[in-house]
């Protein structure tokens, strides 16, 4: 590569996409000689159901305490096939380009794709790479779509919670929301938070393996953050859920920036947390089970299931209140005083 | 969080608790108590307050959020100022979902408006000093606790030979509206819980004519839930007592004299000046205007726009809800036309406001 920035040539399909796509982009992310190229990815055929999903990325800024927005882009769509109890199979990547994107950032989030789907022990099989005029998009944008297979017959759903179920999550809340705000211009937020993108698969498949049937819903609590992910919850499966708020795990760090902000850390997003709603007579199996996790070290009981009702989430507040929240409504913007 | 959960204990929240039930017990009716700041109500939906209280004690909201007393007519002007060429428009985030006439500075960055959410009026002077060849202009909207940082701001803006950096200012002070309520014949407030951070800046001594002329108690609370609780328990004591002095529950924090660095900050570049107070009226003497010596940074004064007649929405009760006259649930666009994603009202917009924290916490 002569360049050391993207030029519109790259998008061109022409030679400099050539060069682009056989210098940088494939070698980075699967390695495919350019006579194995076609078309389409060929994937063998599998027992049990498929899992397909997708999910753009679009993150400011690119790179942030614990990552950056190619292993966002990863462990995003890797999570939401682990969430319907999916093993996941194989990756696309689009990616949109600005002209004038330093090459040396591209390699960076390529480098950080390609670990985060080797972790996830899944290979990224195809893709498409567009360049547009330089103020047509911020830098780059990331679309990765997956497709995964359930190895099981479990039915995991939404709308499965059950009065009674405990809920769990398997570490700390709102590490990666505030990594991302600290670290925007003009915020000078001095703090050791790391963004906690991790994938979930493995995770997942250690909890199924442990407690599978009585698994009734999982959800990752991206944005909109723990609240909004349990208000659709008890939503969809007409239930009163009720958070304990003095077992939410929020570290010191985390609620010391939401505070100093005004930001109520339960709506903010998480990119390697789970929720767990589970059987109460499986709760203390599936506890065991994440914790002995690496992803799961973290893990806690921090509400359960109430009555069948219009959908309600509701926190029992630390001095003994009780207050419903609703899902997040817009940005969460910080106040004034 | 460290030093937070120490004023979140449940088993002090409990003691707290059976004192203020001991102390109300018995008295003949119902105490109304006006948390002044948003931020109090605020914690009181948070943690769950109002329904740990014993019925004889009523909580109302009053006129402390600073987006929600600011007229319509600030935000048409940040509007058309958001409008001009080469302008960069910073403010906090509240402002920005606020309605104004016919549009929002939501509206107006959607359209291609420069606006950008800042966190210090600080970071609105780097803002300047890094665009020399643009006009950035901060809002200045907030009580005592916001008002010396924008003081600050001009300050550096001056030594650092900024020509480009503008204020909006629409500051309000403390304790003026407090004494207007305390006149309004429709409203009996029996006891004020005084902002925190406010009383912080201006000490203790603003609230006295408050207690010795209208002979209403005061007590100067702090946000964590044991101080709510604890200025709650002060307050019904003076109540029950038929006295009305000023205390200070927040005495980590507050000083009688409060802090003279930030006062002597506002005196040397604000002058008092009347001011509107949305829902209130024009109060005298309870804004702060720039100095004659600071005009070269007074936006309204130096960029000249053209700014549309206010129009307020023909359905909005915000008035009679910031002066605590009615709860959320009385005016008939809650919820309905009026809602965190398209509010018609700033109590609906700010995160401090009582439509927002009713509708975001209220059962």
């Amino acid at each position: 590569m002569k360049s050391d920035v993207i030029l519109l040539g790259h998008g061109s399909g022409g030679s400099l996409s050539h060069q682009l796509l056989d210098e940088v982009i494939v070698p980075a992310l699967s390695g495919l000689a350019p006579r194995e190229q076609n078309d389409a990815a060929l994937l063998a055929a599998v027992d049990g159901r498929l899992a397909f999903t997708t999910d753009s990325y679009v993150v400011d800024p690119l790179f942030f305490p614990g990552g950056n927005i190619g292993d966002l882009a990863v462990n995003g769509t890797v999570n939401d096939l682990a969430m319907v109890g999916a093993r996941p199979l194989a990756l696309s990547v689009g990616l949109i380009l600005e002209e004038g994107f330093p090459l040396a950032d591209l390699r960076r989030i390529l480098v950080a794709m390609r670990a985060a789907a080797d972790q996830a022990g899944v290979a990224i099989v195809t893709g498409d790479t567009k360049v547009v005029p330089r103020g047509k998009a911020d830098r780059i944008f990331i679309n990765t779509s997956g497709v995964g297979v359930c190895d099981h017959d479990f039915d995991i759903r939404g709308s499965r919670a059950r009065p009674g179920d405990k809920i769990l999550i398997n570490g700390s809340i709102g590490d990666h929301g505030m990594a991302v705000l600290a670290s925007r211009e003009g915020l000078e937020l001095e703090s050791d938070i790391r963004s906690d993108s991790a994938p979930l698969n493995a995770l997942v498949a250690a909890l199924l393996t442990a407690v599978g049937a009585e698994i009734h819903a999982l959800r990752d609590p991206t944005r909109g953050g723990v609240a909004t992910t349990l208000k659709e919850i008890a939503l969809q499966s007409g239930v009163d859920i009720v958070l304990d708020e003095s077992a939410l795990p929020i570290t010191p760090a985390v609620a010391a920036a939401c505070a100093i902000l005004g930001l109520d850390p339960l709506y903010v997003a998480n990119e390697g947390k789970c929720l767990v709603i589970v059987a109460p007579e499986a709760a203390n199996a599936a506890l065991t089970a994440l914790l002995r996790h690496p992803e799961g070290r973290g893990t806690a009981i921090i509400g359960e299931v109430g009555p069948a009702s219009s959908g309600r989430l509701l926190l029992r507040t630390a001095i003994g209140g009780l207050r419903a929240m609703e899902m997040l409504a817009g940005e969460q913007l910080p106040r004034i005083c | 969080m460290r030093y937070s959960s120490e004023f979140r204990d449940p088993g002090v929240a409990r003691c707290l608790l059976d004192e203020i039930a001991a102390t109300v017990q018995g008295a003949d009716q119902t105490m109304t108590l006006m948390e002044v700041c948003g931020t109090h109500t605020m914690a009181i939906y948070q943690h769950g307050i109002r329904a740990l209280l014993p019925p004889a004690i009523r909580l109302v909201s009053g006129p402390g959020c600073p987006v929600c007393v600011t007229p319509i007519g600030y935000v048409d002007h940040a509007v058309a100022l958001a409008r001009r060429p080469n302008t960069i428009l910073a403010t906090f985030g509240d402002m920005l979902r606020v309605p104004g006439s016919s549009s929002s500075l939501l509206r107006e960055k959607a359209q291609g408006a420069d606006i950008r959410i800042v966190y210090s009026p600080l970071d609105a002077v780097a803002l300047a000093a890094k665009h020399p060849q643009q006009t950035v202009v901060f809002l200045g909207v907030g009580f005592e606790t916001t008002a010396p940082t924008v003081a600050g701001s001009i300050v550096t803006a001056q030594s650092r030979g900024l020509h480009n950096y503008f204020v909006l200012t629409a500051h309000k002070t403390m304790p003026a509206p407090m004494a207007a309520l305390t006149a309004d014949p429709e409203l009996q407030v029996d006891g004020y819980l005084c902002p925190a951070h406010v009383s912080a800046v201006i000490g203790a001594t603003p609230y006295e004519e408050l207690a010795a002329k209208h002979g209403v108690p005061c007590v100067i609370t702090g946000f964590e839930p044991l101080d709510m609780l604890q200025g709650i328990l002060l307050l019904a004591r003076q109540v029950v007592a038929g006295e009305a002095r000023v205390e200070i529950q927040y005495s980590r924090v507050v000083r009688p004299e409060g802090n003279k660095k930030a006062l002597a900050l506002l005196a040397e570049v604000f002058t008092p000046c009347a001011a509107d107070w949305r829902g209130i009226g024009v109060i005298p003497g309870s804004g702060l205007a720039l100095r004659s010596d600071w005009r070269a940074f007074d936006a309204a004064m130096q960029l000249p726009v053209n700014v549309e007649p206010a129009q307020e929405h023909p359905g909005c009760r915000c008035g009679e809800i910031l002066k605590g006259q009615i709860g959320p649930r009385d005016c008939p666009l809650f919820r309905t036309v009026c809602t965190p994603e398209e509010p018609v009202g700033a109590c609906m917009v700010s995160s401090e406001g009582t439509c927002a924290a009713e509708y975001k916490y209220g059962s």
